[in-house]
This record gives structure tokens, C-alpha cells and sequence, in this order.
């Protein structure tokens, strides 16, 4: 029941071993102190977990971690780099697109991964990339506004 | 609100006569897709199988094939990949929106046909904590003796609330099985019945292998209401599809889900010919909806609101497709 995992985080090689009923977002918490990706509903409702697998956003509240051997995963503590912030990371600051922060880790990951794959999203891509992120504060069009932002800035 | 992770096992297939095995191995098993509904179930403390059998590493489930006898989906297939392919969009547009009508768009990228297609039916007595749901002394769907939904009732109303099904049904999907005894193949609808504890045909150690689709025909439609509008189960869905004949004549097929403990193909009054009036059709249409289905108080939304919504969304459709 338990096994050897190893995979990247935020680019640097892990291994470990984890009971095979260990959830990624409890082995990215509690055993990388990777504390970014939050517990909101803990049941697959919020995507305040959102974290990046292969590129793509997952949500790790109800991934098992043992399914992500070898996965390339990327959370919000790996978006900036060298000490600069992501270019989502800036717009969501300078746009007010986060209040409390509960939700921002998850909404950065979510668009970084809508960006990546769509660099020049319309409203409508934006609101569909976000779908399953719930915030209790903004009333999202500042996070809207702050995702436009950022895609602007990378267009340009 | 969520429980400790139960202690499993998970076995890592790769083939379907591997997983076939490892189910025959291990009683009790219980199949891991792409675990957006069953890790939640399992964090509820509403399943506790001690092995879990990984599918995602079985390759032969990820195929889609597209022949001269149609499509044919293999069960691992991701619902973002279905509502992606051109093949679906084009040729079985209902299945396109329904799967893009999935939960929310980080689900879709790792829920699978398969994982929707035998979906556990849903009810607000059972998708509970624990302690909510033994402080109620539990249901007949999970340890318990009584339907709280209809408590005189000797079977859990709990209610069907996958979108897949009912969009593959009124393109005449079958579904393909693979078991210790070869594979067999039966028409999807024949794949449910009417009863919440029990509401799929699957003998144990079977594995759902792939959807079958005839070649492209009728068009159609799928729609469904739902409280949370960018991610939630339909609360009552519905896909039409329309074949149109030369001499005028339309021909409906009509599926409903979320509103009984299967997904129920309904009956329909008969086709609409060009010299009938729409009007007539469609309200004999709307009431024949109505009448089909069984909404209960499954949900936290009346029954009656779900039956007049889908008769109205089967209509809407119908309408739309003419
Ligand atoms: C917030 C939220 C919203 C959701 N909204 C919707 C929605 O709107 N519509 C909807 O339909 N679903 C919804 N779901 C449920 C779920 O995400 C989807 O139904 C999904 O398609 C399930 O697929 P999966 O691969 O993740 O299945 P799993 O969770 O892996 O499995 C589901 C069940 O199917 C069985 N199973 C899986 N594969 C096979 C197979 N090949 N053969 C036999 N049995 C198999 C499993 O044993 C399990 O019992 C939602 C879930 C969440 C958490
Ligand atoms: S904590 Fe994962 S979706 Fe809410
Ligand atoms: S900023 Fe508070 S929940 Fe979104």
C-alpha cells in the first residue's frame, strides 16, 4: 500500500514514499510545504486546489498522488521566477483580482493554464477556463479583468 | 465535511485482461478512472473497497476509432478530448455538448466515458458526509433500511445524473463489455435500470470498454438545467435527435437523465409529418415528457420544477432541430 514516487515540482525532482491513498493536494501541503494550492470544498467544487499537471490544471483535492508518477506539477509557489512575478501573478496585484487570497492560488493556475494553451482568450474563453473556481469576494470581474491583463501584456 | 482517505490498494494495469484479473483478484474491488467522482465518494466515507483498479494506464481504453460502422470511443477517453473531436461535433453534436456540459473544465480534463457512463446514481440523502448521513440513520442506498425520498417505497430513488448517457442513446449507442468470459455487447439503454441501488447491468469483474456509435444520421441537441450554471449535475437533462425524411417527415428521438434512476429513453407520440400542425406535435410532445418521467426529491429543487423544465428543454430542443 505504499509505493515510491518520483516527479517535478515546480521543476525540481522529487521522490518519496507515499501511502497509494495520499491525495496530491496533502503530499504538495503537508509533506512539501507547498501551502499556495488551498483546501476550500476539499471535495472537487472549488478549485481553490487547482494545481498544474502536465501543463494542464487539475484539481488536487481529488487526485491521488500515486496516479502522477513522473507528472510534471506546477504550483502557484513556482510561477514566479527569479524573484518576478509571474505576469498573471502582477496583473491579478495591480487589478485588485484578489481580495481575501483564499481563491487566488487556484484562479492564477486555472488562467495560467487557459493562457498557455490560448494566449489571446476572449471573455467567454476566460469565464469558461474559470468555470470551477468559486471566489466569496471579487464578484470576478476584477479577476476577469486581471486574466485580460496579463494576456494583454503577453500579446503585446 | 470530508472524512480521513479510506486505506487502499492500487493496482496499476495495463491491459483490460489485467484489469479484468485484478478485479477477480481482489473481491470488492472497485475501479478507478478518472476518480472525479469516486475519490469524493470515497472522502464520504460512501465506498470502502480496500483496492482500488487504476484504468488510466490501460492503453487500449484511450482509443477512438473511426470506421465505415461509425465511431467507436473507448471507455478511458476524456470527456475535454470528446468535446474536442471534430468526428463528435459534426456527426453526434448532443454528445459534443454534452460532454462539454461535464462538471467543470479541470474535471473534463481527466473524467472519462467510461467513469460517466457508470456513474452512481445521486441523491441529497446519500452525496453526504459520514456523520450527516448517520445521524439520519443512514439510506437504503448505503447501509441503512429506508428510502427518505419515499419511504414507502421498497427501492432508493436516488437519481441518475450522468449527461453522457442519454446524448449516446438517441444516436442508438451501444456499449461494449469486457469480462473473465470474452466481451459482449449490448445497446446502452439496455445497460440501466430503474432501481438507485443497483441501476446498472454490470456482473462483477466486468469493465465498460468502449461506446459504440452508428454512422452519423439525425442531428441533435443536449441541454439540461443546473444549479451552478459553469459546473454542476443536471438536475434534469435531455437530448433530441431529429432524423429528417424526404417526404417531410420528422422523426424524434428523445433521452432524458437526472430525473429517474436511469437514463429513460421516452416513448414518443410518433413522428411529425409535414401536414400536421407543429403546435399540436409539440404540446402532445411536452406532455409525453411529462408524463415519462419521475422526478423525486432527490435534489434540493422541486420535483415538479425538473418535470416541467425538461418537457419545456425537450420541446426547446425539438424546435431547435427542425
Ligand atoms: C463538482 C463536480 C461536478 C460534477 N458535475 C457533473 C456533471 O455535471 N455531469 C456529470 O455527468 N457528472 C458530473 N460530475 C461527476 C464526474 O466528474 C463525471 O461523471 C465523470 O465523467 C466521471 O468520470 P471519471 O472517469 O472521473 O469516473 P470515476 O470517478 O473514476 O468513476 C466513476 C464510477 O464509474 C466506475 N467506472 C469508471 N470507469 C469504468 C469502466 N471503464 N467500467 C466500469 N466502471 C467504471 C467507477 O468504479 C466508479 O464507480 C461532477 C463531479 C464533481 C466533483
Ligand atoms: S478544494 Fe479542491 S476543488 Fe475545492
Ligand atoms: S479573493 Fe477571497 S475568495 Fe476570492
Amino acid at each position: 500500500m505504499k509505493r515510491i514516487v518520483s516527479l517535478k515540482i515546480n521543476g525540481r525532482t522529487v521522490e518519496d514514499v507515499i501511502p497509494d491513498n495520499l491525495l496530491l493536494i496533502d503530499f504538495l501541503r503537508d509533506r512539501q510545504a507547498l501551502t499556495g494550492a488551498k483546501k476550500g470544498c476539499d471535495g472537487g467544487e472549488c478549485g481553490a486546489c487547482t494545481v498544474l499537471v502536465d501543463g494542464r490544471p487539475r484539481l488536487s483535492c481529488i487526485t491521488l498522488t500515486a496516479k502522477c508518477g513522473g507528472a510534471d506539477i506546477e504550483t502557484i509557489e513556482g510561477q514566479a521566477q527569479n524573484g518576478r512575478l509571474s505576469a498573471l501573478q502582477r496583473a491579478f496585484h495591480e487589478n485588485l483580482g484578489a481580495q481575501c487570497g483564499f481563491c487566488t492560488p487556484g484562479m492564477i493556475i486555472a488562467a495560467e493554464g487557459l493562457l498557455r494553451e490560448n494566449p489571446d482568450p476572449d471573455v467567454n474563453d476566460i469565464k469558461a477556463a474559470l468555470g470551477g473556481n468559486l471566489c466569496r469576494c471579487t464578484g470576478y470581474v476584477k479577476i476577469i479583468k486581471s486574466v485580460q491583463a496579463a494576456a494583454a501584456e503577453a500579446t503585446q | 465535511m470530508t472524512e480521513a482517505m479510506p486505506q487502499f490498494q492500487l493496482i496499476e494495469p495495463s491491459t483490460v485482461d489485467e484489469a479484468v484479473a485484478a478485479l477477480q483478484d481482489a473481491p470488492g474491488a472497485v475501479l478507478c478512472a478518472g476518480g472525479t467522482d469516486l475519490v469524493v465518494q470515497l472522502r464520504q466515507g460512501l465506498s470502502d473497497p480496500g483496492t482500488l483498479v487504476n484504468l488510466s494506464g490501460v492503453a487500449a481504453l484511450s482509443t477512438v476509432e473511426e470506421t465505415n460502422k461509425g465511431l467507436r470511443v473507448g471507455a478511458g477517453v476524456t470527456l475535454a478530448e470528446i468535446a474536442g473531436m471534430e468526428a463528435v461535433a459534426n456527426g453526434y453534436p448532443a454528445v459534443a455538448k454534452a460532454a462539454q456540459s461535464v462538471a467543470g473544465p479541470s474535471h473534463r480534463e481527466v473524467a472519462t466515458l467510461g467513469g460517466n457512463l457508470c456513474l452512481d446514481t445521486r441523491c441529497v440523502y446519500f452525496n453526504q458526509s459520514h456523520w450527516w448521513r448517520k445521524s439520519n440513520s443512514f439510506c437504503l442506498k448505503n447501509r441503512g433500511d429506508i428510502c427518505h425520498v419515499a419511504p414507502k417505497g421498497n427501492r432508493c430513488r436516488a437519481a441518475f445524473s450522468g449527461d453522457m448517457a442519454p446524448a449516446l442513446m438517441v444516436h442508438g449507442a451501444e456499449i461494449e463489455i469486457a469480462g473473465a468470459n470474452g466481451v459482449r455487447r449490448i445497446a446502452l439503454a439496455d445497460f440501466y435500470h430503474e432501481d438507485g441501488a443497483e441501476h446498472i447491468n454490470l456482473e462483477p469483474c466486468e469493465i465498460v470498454v468502449a461506446a459504440h456509435l452508428p454512422p452519423p444520421g439525425p442531428t441533435s441537441d443536449y441541454e439540461k438545467i443546473r444549479v451552478r450554471g459553469s459546473i454542476d449535475f443536471p438536475l434534469a437533462g435531455v437530448a433530441v435527435a431529429c432524423n429528417k425524411l424526404d417526404d417531410g417527415t420528422a422523426q424524434f428521438t428523445v433521452a432524458v437523465t437526472g430525473t429517474n434512476s436511469k437514463p429513460l429513453l421516452v416513448e414518443l407520440p410518433g413522428d411529425l409529418n409535414a401536414e400536421e400542425p407543429n403546435d399540436a406535435f409539440f404540446a402532445t410532445l411536452e406532455k409525453q415528457v411529462q408524463k415519462a418521467v419521475s422526478p423525486q426529491r432527490t435534489t434540493t429543487i422541486a420535483p415538479h420544477y425538473r418535470r416541467l423544465s425538461v418537457s419545456a428543454l425537450t420541446v426547446r430542443l425539438a424546435e431547435g432541430l427542425l
